[in-house]
C-alpha cells in the first residue's frame, strides 16, 4: 500500500512538472503580453517595467527562474494587481472556492447518492423514470440559467436568501450557489449511482440475499451499496479538485470571491504568474482527487485492493 | 434502520426550516446601511492597487478618491496653501509630501504607467525618460512646510481640474519610506493596515472580488461636514447580477445597468433610474493604412451611412447620438457635423472607386471582449443596407485586441475614450503622431499645429476656437467614426442624498448623506 502510494505521488510530481512546463511555454505563445492597457503606456514606461519583472531575460533563464520560485513556494507576482504575491492571490480566494466547493459537493451527493438508490431500486418504474427525468434535467440546464432562477425567485422576489454577496459565517449567503452548483453535480453523482447499483443487484449474492428472505432495504445499504458506490466514487475525486478550484458562472452570477474569476481574469491579462499558480493548484488537487478516489474504491472493492497489492 | 432513516429525515427536514427561517431577510442590507450610515456602492470590478502611482483606471480612482485629497490651483505658477491638514496617522500633510508624490511619479525607476498625467511640469517628461537626471530641474518647488511651487510647461487653464485626478495626489513620504524604496514599485504601503491617506475616509478592510469597506476619517480636516460613517464598494463585474441585487435592496448605487435593461428599468423603475452625460466617447477606429480606407472619402461615406440616432434608440440605450467626437464639456463647441446621410454615403463611395459597393474590400470590424456584439451586428445591418457593403467581425480576447490595434493588425475597431479632465485637449491630443492612443495610422501636420497654437493660446475663448477648428479637421478626415456619446445609466437608491450629476462620475462621497426614505413601487 505504501509502495503503490509512493508511486502515485511520483506520478503526481511529474505529472505538475509537465503542467508548470507546458503552461510556462504556452503562456509566452499568448500575444499581447501583461503590459496591456486600455490607455496606452508609453514605451519607455513598459520597457522599465518588464526590466523589474524579469520579463527582458531570455526565455529560459525566466523558466528556470519561475520553476526555482515554485519549488521554494513562491509562485511569483501578479502583473495585473500590481505587484501583488500570487500565494497571497491564492490564500485569500482559495478558502471560499473550497468552503463553496465543500457544502456543495455534501448537498451533491446528499440528493445524488439517494436518488440513484432508489432509481435502481424502481428500476424501470415511474419513479425511476422521474428521477432520471429530473436528473437529465440538472446536466441540461447550465448553471448560467439556474443562477438568475432561483437568484430572482429565492432571492429577489421571496427574500429568503441575498442575491449575491458571500460571507464565510453567514450560511444564507451559501445557499444559492450552493444548490446552483450541487445542483449539477447531484444529477451525475444519481446517474452514476444508479447504474452502480444495478450492476450490483444482477449479482448472484444478491438473489441468494432474496432467497435467504433478507429485507430490501438491507440488501439495498447493507449488501450493495458498498459495491454500487464503485462508479459514484471514482467520479467524486477529480469532481471535487474541479469544484474547488473556482467555477467563474457561480462566482459571476453571485459574486463570490473564489478562484475562478481570479484564473478567467489573468488569462484575458496574460498575467502569466496568476495563470501558472492556479493551473499549478488545481493540477495539484486532481493529482490528489484521483489518489483519495483511488484509495476509496479501494476501500469500498476488496477485489481492487488484491489486484494493486 | 427504517426507525433511524426517519430520525435522520426529521433533523434534515428542522435544519433546512432552521436556515429558512434563518435565512429570511428581515432588513435589507440597504435599510442597514442607513442605518449605520455606510453608503454600498457598486464599483464595476477591484482596482488593481491603491498607490496612485501603480494604476490607470477608473475604479480606482473612486476609492483612492475617498482616501486621498489633492491640491487645487489656479495659474502657471501654482501656489498651494494646506492649513492643517493631517494624514489618517496624525502625522502633517506638508507641501513635501506633494513633491515626494510628484518626484516618485516621474522616477523612471517607477515606470508609473499613468505618468503622461503629470508631464504638465516642466521639464517633467525629461525626467521621466531619463534624459535629466537631477529633479531639482523638474518644475516642482517646496516653498516652506505648506507652500508649494509648481512651474509648468505651458500655460494650462485647465490645470484646477487637473489636479482632482488622483495621478496629482500627495502621498505620505513617511509611509511609503517605511515600508521600501521612494521609487520601489510593489511595497505593502498601500495594503490595508498600512496605507495611511488624508482624505475624508480610512481603509478599514478590503477583501479581493468581495468588498472594500472605508471608514471616516476622524483627522480629515473637514471631518464634522462628513455625514457618512463609511463606504462599502462592491466589484460586482456582472451587472445583471448587480441590478439584481440592486432591486432586492443589497446596494444603494449600481455602477452601470446593462443597455438592454434601460427600457424595462424606465418603465419598471423610473423612480430609481439616472441616466447622465458622461465625458466619453464610443467610436470605431479606421486603420488608415489599408488600400480602400486610406481614402477620406471611403471614411467620410462609412460615416454617413451611419444612423446613430437608430442605434442610440435600440442597442446602446441610454447613450446619446453623438455629432462631433468631443462630448459637451464646458464653452467648448464643435461644429456639428455627424449626421445621416446614406445618399450623399453612396455618392462618395463612388467617387472613392466603389460604385454601389462594388469592388469594395471585405474589411472585418476588430472588438475585445469587454465589446457589444449587438452594437457591430447592428453596424454591419446599416452598411449593407445603405452601401451594398458587407463587412465581418472579429473577436478577440482584450489582450491581443489592445496589441492587434497597436501593431495596425486590424481594419475597423470599436472603441471607446473616456476623458481625464474637463477639457477638449484629453480628446484631442491622442491623434498626434506617435501617441499611444492613436493607433490609426493617420497624423496631420496642420492638424498638430493648431493644437501646438492652441497650447501657447492664453485667451480661453480664442484657445478653444482653435481646438474647435482642429476637431472639425479630424472630422473631415475622419480617421476615427464617432458613434455615440457615454451616459451613466445606473439605478440609485433615494435615500442617498447629496448625489448629484457629474460629467466625471467623482462622486465626493464626503457629501453624500443617508436618509432613510420610503419609495414608492
Amino acid at each position: 500500500m505504501i509502495q503503490y502510494l509512493f508511486h502515485r505521488l511520483l506520478q503526481g510530481g511529474l505529472v505538475l512538472l509537465a503542467l508548470f512546463t507546458l503552461s510556462f511555454f504556452l503562456c509566452r505563445l499568448l500575444p499581447g503580453g501583461p503590459y496591456q492597457s486600455e490607455k496606452a503606456i508609453p514605451e519607455h514606461v513598459k520597457q522599465k517595467m518588464m526590466e523589474q519583472d524579469g520579463y527582458h531575460l531570455p526565455v529560459h533563464q525566466q523558466y528556470l527562474r519561475r520553476l526555482s520560485g515554485v519549488v521554494r513556494g513562491d509562485l511569483g507576482l501578479s502583473i495585473r494587481l500590481s505587484g501583488r504575491p500570487v500565494n497571497d492571490v491564492i490564500a485569500q480566494s482559495f478558502p471560499v472556492s473550497f468552503q463553496l466547493g465543500l457544502v456543495s459537493m455534501m448537498l451533491a451527493s446528499l440528493i445524488g447518492v439517494p436518488a440513484g438508490v432508489i432509481s435502481a431500486w424502481k428500476k424501470n418504474s415511474a419513479v425511476d423514470f422521474g428521477v432520471m427525468a429530473v436528473a437529465m434535467l440538472g446536466l441540461c440546464l447550465p448553471s448560467f440559467v439556474i443562477g438568475p432562477i432561483l437568484a430572482e425567485t429565492m432571492g429577489r422576489s421571496w427574500q429568503w436568501f441575498p442575491v449575491m454577496g458571500w460571507n464565510g459565517a453567514d450560511p444564507s449567503t451559501w445557499v444559492l450557489p450552493m444548490v446552483t452548483l450541487g445542483l449539477v453535480y447531484a444529477a451525475y453523482l444519481a446517474r452514476l449511482t444508479r447504474a452502480g447499483m444495478l450492476d450490483t443487484l444482477s449479482q448472484d449474492f444478491v438473489r441468494t440475499a432474496h432467497a435467504k428472505g433478507v429485507p430490501m432495504h438491507r440488501i439495498l445499504i447493507k449488501h450493495c451499496l458498498r459495491g454500487g458506490l464503485v462508479p459514484a466514487a471514482a467520479y467524486i475525486g477529480p469532481a471535487f479538485a474541479g469544484i474547488i478550484s473556482g467555477s467563474l458562472v457561480i462566482e459571476s452570477v453571485f459574486q463570490v470571491p473564489g478562484l475562478g474569476r481570479h484564473f478567467v481574469k489573468a488569462i484575458e491579462t496574460n498575467d502569466v504568474n496568476v495563470i501558472m499558480g492556479i493551473a499549478l493548484l488545481y493540477g495539484g488537487l486532481v493529482v490528489l482527487g484521483n489518489i483519495v478516489s483511488d484509495l476509496l474504491i479501494l476501500w469500498l472493492n476488496p477485489r481492487a485492493r488484491t489486484l494493486s497489492s | 434502520m427504517i426507525g433511524s432513516s426517519m430520525i435522520l429525515v426529521r433533523y434534515m427536514g428542522i435544519a433546512i426550516l432552521s436556515l429558512l427561517i434563518l435565512a429570511c431577510q428581515k432588513e435589507t442590507q440597504v435599510e442597514r446601511g442607513n442605518r449605520e450610515k455606510i453608503l454600498i456602492v457598486g464599483n464595476g470590478g477591484d482596482p488593481k492597487s491603491l498607490d496612485q502611482h501603480l494604476v490607470t483606471g477608473v475604479i480606482e480612482s473612486k476609492v483612492i478618491g475617498t482616501l486621498f485629497e489633492g491640491l487645487v490651483g489656479d495659474d502657471a505658477q501654482s501656489d498651494t496653501a494646506m492649513p492643517g491638514a493631517l494624514w489618517s496617522d496624525g502625522a502633517p500633510v506638508t507641501a513635501e509630501d506633494f513633491a515626494f508624490a510628484y518626484h516618485r511619479m516621474l522616477h523612471p525607476d517607477m515606470a508609473a504607467p499613468y505618468v503622461e498625467m503629470l508631464y504638465f511640469i516642466k521639464n517633467a517628461e525629461a525626467y521621466n525618460r531619463g534624459e535629466i537626471t537631477d529633479f531639482s530641474q523638474v518644475g516642482v518647488k517646496v516653498i516652506d512646510p505648506f507652500t508649494l511651487q509648481i512651474t509648468l510647461r505651458e500655460p494650462v487653464p485647465y490645470l484646477p481640474g487637473v489636479t482632482r485626478h488622483y495621478t496629482w495626489f500627495p502621498v505620505p513620504k513617511h509611509v511609503v519610506l517605511r515600508h521600501g524604496k521612494m521609487a520601489q514599485r510593489f511595497t505593502a504601503w498601500s495594503e490595508p493596515g498600512n496605507i495611511v491617506g488624508n482624505g475624508a475616509f480610512v481603509l478599514e478592510r478590503w477583501k479581493w472580488n468581495d468588498h472594500i469597506l472605508v471608514k471616516k476619517n476622524p483627522r480629515y480636516w473637514n471631518a464634522s461636514e462628513v455625514q457618512l460613517e463609511g463606504v462599502k464598494f462592491l466589484p460586482i463585474e456582472n451587472f445583471y447580477t448587480e441590478t439584481r441585487a440592486f432591486l432586492a435592496g443589497q446596494l444603494h448605487t449600481t455602477y452601470q445597468i446593462p443597455p438592454d435593461l434601460v427600457e424595462k428599468m424606465s418603465r419598471e423603475y423610473p423612480q430609481y433610474l439616472r441616466q447622465e452625460p458622461y465625458v466619453g466617447t464610443r467610436f470605431m477606429r479606421f486603420n488608415c493604412t489599408r488600400p480602400g480606407l486610406d481614402q477620406a472619402k471611403v471614411r467620410q461615406a462609412l460615416s454617413l451611412a451611419f444612423d446613430r440616432d437608430e442605434l442610440c434608440a435600440t442597442v446602446m440605450q441610454g447613450f446619446e447620438a453623438c455629432t462631433s467626437y468631443t462630448p459637451k464639456m464646458g464653452d467648448y463647441s464643435p461644429a456639428q457635423v455627424l449626421r445621416f446621410d446614406p445618399a450623399k454615403a453612396r455618392q462618395l463611395l463612388a467617387e472613392a472607386g466603389y460604385p454601389g459597393g462594388k469592388g469594395f474590400p471585405r474589411y472585418a470590424i476588430l472588438m475585445g471582449s469587454g465589446g457589444t456584439r449587438s452594437t457591430v451586428e447592428a453596424i454591419q445591418e446599416m452598411w449593407k443596407k445603405h452601401l451594398n457593403i458587407l463587412v465581418d467581425v472579429r473577436m478577440m480576447d482584450q489582450a491581443s485586441y489592445i496589441e492587434a490595434q497597436q501593431k495596425l493588425d486590424f481594419d475597423m475597431a470599436l472603441a471607446g475614450w473616456i476623458g481625464d479632465y474637463l477639457d477638449p485637449t484629453t480628446f484631442l491630443m491622442m491623434w498626434t503622431k506617435g501617441n499611444g492612443n492613436n493607433n490609426t495610422g493617420w497624423f496631420s501636420k496642420s492638424y498638430e499645429a493648431m493644437l501646438q497654437k492652441a497650447a501657447q493660446q492664453t485667451d480661453p475663448s480664442k484657445r478653444l476656437e482653435i481646438f474647435e477648428k482642429a476637431e472639425a479637421l479630424l472630422m473631415e478626415q475622419m480617421p476615427i467614426l464617432p458613434f455615440a456619446w457615454q451616459a451613466r445609466n445606473y439605478l440609485h437608491h433615494p435615500s442617498a442624498k447629496g448625489w448629484h450629476p457629474l460629467l466625471l462620475d467623482n462622486h465626493p462621497f464626503s457629501q453624500v448623506r443617508l436618509e432613510p426614505t420610503k419609495v414608492e413601487p
